[in-house]
């Protein structure tokens, strides 16, 4: 799973823009116990996966974390003590001590998991539509060295993967007695050292040190002539600053609205819901409307196609 | 030299360098000048100097490396003792052999834009420079790619399009196509022909395969034990490698030597050429001379790439393999193969399948070559026969064990010592015993891959089958001569070999039999001699220069024939191997008598 360039509006949006509407979803997930919400965050999520054309690989994810959402809301109920309605007696458990389920800490293992899913969602939705590079470009203003580290790690990982499983591979074609574990990972992590100069060669080569001023190469005074371009360059990129396209505009104002709704509904009180000790929630029109706006906001700037190939 | 009067973008004045810890130098008072607009090739065995010539001119030797340098080194009238990678960049761009390790970014076009952002251009420049370099390249339809899912020809592609995107005057490439089959290999060689024509880029390229560059070269520069020991041009440098280095003679010219013709051949158009007017150039479609002798008897074959088809009378023409349902239904009767794919698929989830109803049949003591572009189906079909994946359809049947040897040997040494990774009878077989208590990774690559065969070998029974996954990469002439003669070695004790390549003159020299693999399924699958000969990118450079008259691979056996067919044109008695052929004028330029020529 990874971002790859799409016609659709979602990847038209620059970086930032589309960072910050997974932003806001998250934040919805995280702000909202209502299991409408939570399930119109994730529908959100979803939607704008499918009309980004990243459905399949969201669904992968998916399937991934199911199990895992699955684990939670069933732990949770094994192990509140919350709650008041008890809906099954299991008796005295060892290391537990008596354990009664009650509805109040099933509902809330069931929210827990719909979080979840939702937060996975929305970090799935921005692995997928958003532009690391084009992320990290944004970093590099701020720490050139600490965003390179983070682009090299990010293609490095594959790369390092299929190092580690051509290692294995090669081992299987040994006849005789495997080598150790341990023999294993000194071997894939002396692989990986060896990869890591490599590579640093060639950072060095495509002028890494120039740009960063130090290093290696940064000896005669090259350090200066570093700072010099960087400085040189920073002035460039806000002279030359990127046109806001029609997408950026619409999925930037989405980005705000759900944020400004789930902040400003969290603090006028919307969509309230209690798990404990009774359930407690609101499941009146407001309620509805407020889930309805957090699922379709996101979708809106997807009608206009324009401009796409 | 015209080129000399243009100014210098590499100069070397005694230079001499050696690694940390070295105890002899890479490079030995090396005093070269390189002029703009020239396209130069630096030739030499592995060890030679090449990749630590490169690498002194991109400045990562010595800021990089370490070590001690001596004499004056200037890359664009930079000084490189003052100057390190970083400042070289923006004159030099540096292209190494394994591209998946100089891609850094996650997409094309990032990759393409590092460079230059590196070097504090504006927006538009770096979005001009990615543009320029993308079409430059023919990679603009991979832009917005993530890197990760790039083939290796076209990440080779990308790497160059990095190192060239801030139109560097000087562009330095270390075997840039040594992980690339014929067809992506002489694609980049007419991309760096045409970046030098076209943009006056200073090309230096290192590279073992000769005769795929040596056309579009100005100037070959010979490097042995850190030495220059020839720098001219091409002919000059051809005329030089048969006398003093015979393992750097390009096929075509050492059969035009072999066949007592001159000058030298820079390419098959000039050999092709030479043949014609020497009245020697054979018609593909008519029969071979009858008293053509057999190329398996030729003893000057032994002396530089030996074929190991030699032997028993007959051998170097196996029996042709099974052909069609009833061909297959017989062999199988015989009940003799060593390997059979049974209608193999292999078909990943979510991709298209790899291979397509895979039917071979290897015999014991078979040697084929395994050949295709990349993607093929080449290193997944020899994954099958060493059981590391699955069929999703058919099977797979071996009468033994299957040894496979995978494409870098290095994923095989895990152990401290090298006794620790192969017993003592196997490290003696492969010639490794003096070594065996080195580090694993102190070896040379030469070395390195005679242990990896070691260890896949290293059992009581010698395996039914060895599968070996392009195991020449990297290598020179030398070392795959010493390889194709322990191959033959081990096919001698009946032990079957399917040997996936991209070198046709490697194939040519240990197969008896080729299959082609195109789309997931043999395209063809016959002799060596016939598969080879009858290809374009799949041929040696004897067979293209002879347009594949008589099925020659090797410049012995085309020699052979160009001797024979002037003796039959002449009326007289094939002449001995080297003796000037009949009608063969000795051109102008050819400053050595007949007599000197080998």
């Amino acid at each position: 799973m990874g971002y790859r360039r799409r016609p659709s509006p979602l990847h038209a949006a620059r970086a930032a823009v589309g960072g910050g509407l997974c932003v806001a979803l998250a934040l919805v997930a995280l702000l909202y116990d209502h299991p409408l919400v939570l399930a119109a965050a994730l529908l959100a999520g979803c939607g704008a996966a499918s009309l980004a054309g990243v459905g399949p690989e969201l669904r992968r994810a998916l399937l991934f974390a199911l199990p895992f959402t699955l684990l939670i809301a069933l732990v949770n109920p094994l192990v509140s003590r919350e709650g008041l309605t008890v809906v099954a007696r299991l008796g005295e458990v060892p290391w537990f001590g008596r354990l009664d389920v009650t509805l109040e800490a099933a509902v809330y293992g069931g929210i827990l998991g719909l979080r979840a899913l939702a937060l996975i969602v929305a970090f799935a939705l921005f692995t997928l539509v958003v532009d690391p590079d084009e992320l990290l470009r944004l970093f590099r203003r701020v720490s050139f060295r600490s965003a390179l580290t983070v682009t090299l790690a990010t293609r490095m990982v594959p790369v390092l993967q299929r190092d580690g499983q051509r290692i294995a591979d090669a081992q299987r074609c040994r006849p005789g007695r495997a080598p150790s574990r341990l023999t294993l990972v000194r071997a894939v992590a002396g692989g990986a050292l060896d990869r890591a100069v490599e590579v640093a060669a060639a950072l060095e080569v495509r002028g890494y040190g120039a740009a960063a001023g130090g290093g290696a190469a940064g000896r005669g005074g090259q350090a200066g002539a570093g700072r010099v371009a960087r400085a040189r360059g920073g002035r460039a990129a806000r002279r030359h600053a990127r046109p806001w396209s029609r997408h950026d505009v619409a999925f930037a104002a989405v980005a705000l609205a759900l944020a400004a709704l789930a902040v400003g509904g969290r603090l006028a009180g919307a969509a309230p819901f209690a798990c404990y000790p009774l359930l407690d929630g609101d499941w009146g029109p407001a309620t509805f409307a407020f889930a309805a706006a957090v699922a379709l906001l996101p979708l809106l700037p997807f009608l206009d196609r324009r401009g796409l190939a | 030299m015209s080129a000399l009067a243009n100014p210098s973008v590499l100069h070397l004045e005694h230079v001499t360098y050696t690694y940390p810890g070295a105890a002899r130098p890479a490079l030995d008072d090396v005093s070269l000048t390189v002029c703009d607009g020239q396209f130069v090739v630096l030739a030499g065995r592995s060890g030679g100097g090449k990749s630590t010539l490169l690498r002194a001119g991109s400045g990562l030797v010595p800021h990089f490396h370490g070590g001690e340098v001596s004499g004056e080194l200037l890359v664009g009238g930079l000084d490189v003792r003052h100057h390190g990678p970083g400042d070289l960049a923006a004159v030099v761009g540096t292209l190494f052999q394994d591209p998946e390790t100089q891609v850094v970014m996650g997409t094309v076009r990032s990759e393409l834009a590092f460079p230059l952002e590196n070097r504090g251009e504006s927006p538009a420049a770096v979005a001009r420079g990615v543009e320029e370099a993308a079409l430059a390249l023919g990679v603009a339809h991979l832009l917005d790619r993530p890197t990760h899912e790039l083939s290796g020809g076209e990440l080779q592609r990308v790497a160059l399009g990095a190192a060239l995107a801030g139109r560097p005057r000087l562009v330095l490439l270390d075997e840039p196509t040594s992980q690339l089959d014929p067809v992506a290999g002489d694609e980049l060689i007419g991309l760096l022909r045409r970046l030098n024509e076209e943009w006056g880029t200073t090309i230096v390229l290192a590279e073992h395969r000769l005769e795929r560059c040596l056309s579009a070269a100005d100037r070959v520069v010979a490097l042995a034990d850190g030495r220059i020991a020839c720098d001219g041009p091409p002919r000059d440098f051809l005329a030089w490698a048969a006398e003093a280095a015979p393992a750097l003679e390009t096929p075509g010219a050492r059969l035009l030597a072999r066949a007592g013709l001159a000058p030298p051949p820079v390419g098959v158009k000039q050999a092709r050429a030479t043949l014609r007017a020497a009245g020697a150039l054979p018609d593909p479609d008519a029969p071979p001379p009858a008293d053509l002798p057999s190329p398996a008897t030729d003893p000057a074959q032994k002396m530089l790439f030996p074929p190991t088809r030699g032997g028993a009378p007959g051998e170097s023409s196996p029996p042709a393999p099974p052909r069609g349902p009833l061909g297959r239904l017989r062999a199988d009767r015989a009940g003799n193969a060593a390997l059979r794919f049974k209608r193999l698929w292999s078909e990943p989830s979510e991709r298209p399948a790899v291979l397509r109803a895979v039917d071979l049949r290897i015999a014991p003591g078979e040697r084929v070559a395994l050949m295709g572009r990349n993607g093929a189906g080449k290193s997944t079909l020899l994954r099958h026969a060493a059981g590391l994946q699955q069929p999703t359809r058919g099977s797979v049947e071996a009468s033994g064990r299957v040894a496979l040897l995978l494409q870098n040997p290095n994923d095989y040494l895990v152990h401290e010592r090298v006794d620790e990774e192969a017993s003592a009878a196997a490290l003696e077989a492969a010639g490794l015993a003096a070594l065996a208590d080195r580090h694993p990774r102190d070896l040379s690559g030469g070395e390195r891959q005679r242990l990896a065969l070691a260890i896949v070998l290293d059992s009581e029974q010698p395996p039914a089958v060895l599968c070996l996954d392009e195991p020449t990469r990297g290598m020179d002439r030398a070392h795959k001569a010493d390889l194709a003669v322990l191959l033959g070695r081990l096919a001698a004790t009946g032990t079957a070999l399917l040997v996936a390549t991209h070198d046709p003159e490697f194939a040519a020299a240990f197969a008896q039999r080729v299959v082609l693999l195109g789309d997931g399924r043999p395209i063809a699958d016959g002799p060596a001699a016939e598969v080879l000969a009858g290809g374009w990118y799949f041929a040696t450079e004897t067979a293209r220069i002879l347009g594949g008259a008589g099925g020659a691979l090797d410049p012995e056996a085309g020699a052979a024939l160009v001797r024979a067919l002037v003796a039959a044109r002449a009326g007289d008695a094939v002449p001995p191997a080297g003796a000037p052929a009949a009608g063969a004028a000795q051109t102008p330029n050819d400053p050595r008598p007949t007599e000197a020529r080998p």
